[in-house]
């Protein structure tokens, strides 16, 4: 059983719908990556979750029960327009934040100790906010986003203003906080990083879930049945002999190396026919399926409609 | 502790450590201190350097009956600076003042001569006073510098009695008639109160307190509805709103906020009337030896216009007794407990209902810059109570005066104004009622709009807008 669940979600402002029958689900203890594009109605999905807005229709369950106002506790959420008091100083701030989430005074002090070591940024506890970098401002807002061990973490756009050093310091992180068992959700542009590390994923665009379901299999969903070919030397008479059954895509000649893409076009055409019949070609050195990346999925999928909407 | 109680904390710690917070601590009560010391001790000074004017009277007006040995042995004549022959200088005092002093000379002393002996000697002005001065009433005054209006305005009226004495007695009226008919006439004021007893009235402190009280509101809501009003705008373009309101609902924030501002308001007030009084006290019992004086000499320099202050040090100490007494019967004539126990509910209550609409257009525009459109319609009942001051004060039972006391944008100034001089219980009640109502209404129409403009950015708000929002669910 899902440990968090959205159902048939409708949210509609003024003259404009942002949420349109949306349903995820997400298991426990998983990453999952709530994807779209700007405008779509992610953070519409994520402010009802946190309960800054309420939908118009639709459930959102919580470890099996609705969605109460005190398990907000049991959440954290790393909102994608963060910022800190500029003024407070740094300790302080993050004292505060930890508050407002339910921790005492004491804990919150013992735990941020705690994490501003780890974070190597303990010097910085009396400083006032506006005289650190913003790498060390999104720092401290990431360990007052867990600080209270929630077990629904929501992060929009975590690595926007991390170095590349930071921006792993903090992805090890996220999947420290998975080891521990915790369930996250990930929303965010980078595909990369979806792929690294979500399990599940759900698109929405314009409003509406268009694709969901396991990482590999929405892959799958997209696979077109190309393969990636590498020949040592150059290679003569490829299109007679694949002419009928394959469609070549690409054939490039570069540094001694021929590359070839193509397209299985017969069904029926395994994989191990398709070696044979390349085999005799020449010195194969490379093959491999070419698996859509979820950045090419993203770009299709989402200019589609734009398409679809004309019928 | 509640996250409400966090919010609060943070509020007002943060607001009280602030620099400008402790500079408008010393200097609110040094600038009220001032208000209260520097008219007594102005008055100081002022009888310190009376002004010594020269007077040629070529009419007998003044020293036929005027002269006399009281007058005489008033005198103060700086002998030693005026160089003139001292056989021509007759020794008289036009009625008085403690302001002026008057040196007649000779009647025969040319008006030039006069010039003369005013330029080297140190005195203020010389006065010129013709022999038809009865039948044309024309006056010369010549100063060696700007006269100050207080010296004409004086001789005119003092004069003008003289004239008219003047011309009784050329009309055959007994000069003891004219005697008995002088009237110095002063006004003791009482209310009757329900059960008929009788109470000492002081129009004019009542006015003052009126004043003082209707201004103070009007100044805190302003000074401590804009920071509210701030605070929403920083919060928002911090972008820290949306992390706060994912733990706390922003109607807490919004709360918390406004009751954090409404402590640090309350705690100021507090730390200004502590401090006005110690600085009064101390400065007093340094500069003005008399401490007794002090606490009562700025009531009673807006009492007279100012001419009290400038007698007093002259008054003897059994007068000085009189005058506590008088001002013990004042303070005690005061309803203090209503008096202040109304303005703290206004306060706050107008304090609450102000701080609830700012809170909503901070949170409805980007930039503090953006606000302007939206304080106007705030702002013109503010203003508008502080506009309608002399209207109340002069009739503070008039149908003006009850009807901006009960709207409640209004009632917070207003009241405050109308109470010193006696309100009705209902009118009190209703009014402080309305106040309530009013205060509850307008912060769940500022929480509808809050909720919506705290996270909406980038996005040209106007009032067709702001109504969209409050009917949202």
């Amino acid at each position: 059983m899902a440990f968090f669940e959205v159902k048939n979600i409708y949210k509609t402002y003024a003259q404009h719908q942002a949420l349109q029958d949306v349903s995820i689900e997400v298991k426990q203890g998983s990453v999952f990556g709530l994807l779209g594009p700007n405008g779509a109605g992610k953070t519409s999905l994520i402010r009802i979750i946190n309960q800054i807005t309420a939908p118009d229709s639709g459930q959102v369950l919580f470890d099996g029960r609705p969605l109460q106002r005190k398990d907000i506790q049991r959440i954290g959420y790393l909102p994608e327009e963060r910022g800190l008091y500029k003024k407070m100083k740094v300790g302080e701030q993050a004292v505060y934040l930890a508050q407002l989430k339910g921790l005492s005074k004491a804990d919150a002090i013992k735990k941020l100790k705690f994490w501003f070591e780890k974070f190597d940024i303990g010097a910085w506890w009396n400083k006032k906010v506006e005289e650190l970098s913003k790498g060390m401002q999104q720092k401290v807002q990431f360990i007052v986003t867990i600080l209270h061990d929630p077990e629904l973490l929501i992060f929009d756009e975590p690595f926007s203003g991390f170095d590349p050093v930071n921006a792993n310091l903090l992805k090890s992180e996220i999947l420290e906080q998975k080891a521990k068992g915790t369930t996250i959700i990930f929303s965010t542009h980078n595909m990369a990083s979806v792929e690294e590390i979500c399990e599940d994923i759900a698109l929405i665009n314009a409003s509406k879930k268009v694709l969901g379901g396991p990482i590999e299999e929405v892959k799958k969903q997209f696979k077109s049945d190309e393969y990636r070919l590498t020949f040592n030397g150059s290679i003569n008479g490829m299109e007679m002999s694949l002419r009928h059954q394959y469609q070549i895509i690409e054939n490039t000649t570069a540094a001694d190396k021929t590359h070839i893409r193509l397209k299985v076009t017969d069904p029926s055409i395994s994989t191990n026919n398709l070696i044979a019949s390349v085999l005799p070609l020449g010195q194969l050195v490379a093959f491999e399926e070419v698996i859509p990346s979820m950045n090419d999925i993203f770009i299709k999928v989402v200019q589609k409609p734009q398409t679809e909407n004309h019928e | 502790m509640s996250k409400i109680g966090v919010i609060i904390k943070r509020e007002y710690m943060t607001r009280v450590v602030k620099k400008s917070f402790l500079i408008m601590t010393i200097i609110g009560p040094i600038l009220m201190a001032g208000l209260m010391i520097g008219p007594a001790y102005l008055a100081k000074l002022d009888e310190e350097a009376a002004k010594d004017i020269l007077v040629i009277d070529q009419t007998d007006v003044f020293s036929k009956y005027r002269l006399n040995n009281t007058y005489l042995t008033n005198f103060r004549l700086k002998k030693d600076s005026v160089e003139f022959d001292s056989s021509k200088v007759s020794v008289r005092r036009l009625p008085d003042s403690e302001k002026l002093r008057f040196h007649f000379l000779d009647k025969d002393i040319s008006i030039e001569e006069g010039k003369k002996i005013l330029n080297t000697s140190e005195n203020y002005a010389l006065l010129f006073i013709p022999s038809n001065f009865v039948k044309q009433p024309l006056l010369e005054l010549y100063s060696k510098k700007e006269a100050v209006l207080g010296i004409t305005t004086y001789l005119e009226g003092r004069l003008e009695k003289e004239i008219m004495n003047e011309k009784l007695k050329a009309k055959g009226v007994d000069p003891d008639i004219i005697e008995t008919a002088k009237t110095e006439l002063n006004i003791a004021t009482k209310i009757v109160e329900e059960d008929g007893q009788e109470k000492d009235s002081y129009s004019a402190i009542t006015m003052v307190i009126g004043i003082a009280g209707g201004l103070l509101i009007y100044f805190f809501i302003f000074m401590y509805g804009s920071q509210v009003m701030r605070g929403v705008i920083e919060e928002k373009t911090n972008r820290i709103i949306e992390v706060i309101i994912s733990s706390v609902q922003p109607f807490q924030l919004m709360m918390g906020k406004i009751i954090g501002v409404a402590l640090v308001g309350l705690t100021q007030f507090l730390l200004w009337v502590v401090l006005t009084f110690s600085i009064v006290t101390v400065v007093s019992n340094i500069f003005l030896d008399e401490p007794t004086q002090l606490m009562s000499a700025p009531s009673s320099s807006i009492m007279d216009g100012g001419s009290t202050v400038a007698q007093m040090p002259d008054v003897p100490s059994e007068n000085v007794d009189a005058f506590v007494q008088e001002i013990d019967k004042f303070i005690s004539s005061v309803n203090w407990p209503l008096i202040l126990g109304s303005f703290l509910f206004y306060f706050l209550g107008g304090y609450l209902l102000y701080a609830a609409l700012f809170a909503a257009i901070g949170s409805a525009v980007d930039a503090e810059a953006d606000t302007q459109q939206f304080m106007l319609p705030v702002t013109v009942p503010l203003i508008l109570g502080i506009v309608m001051l002399q209207t109340v004060i002069e009739n503070p039972d008039g149908t003006v005066a009850f009807w901006f006391s009960m709207i409640p944008l209004t009632s917070p100034i207003v009241m405050m104004m109308r109470l010193p001089f006696g309100v009705p219980t209902w009118e009190l009640a209703v009014s402080m009622g309305l106040l309530i109502l009013a205060f509850i209404f307008f912060t769940w129409l500022s929480g509808k709009i809050y909720r919506v403009g705290i996270l909406m950015y980038g996005k040209k708000v106007n009032y067709k807008e702001l109504w969209k929002w409050i009917r949202y669910h």
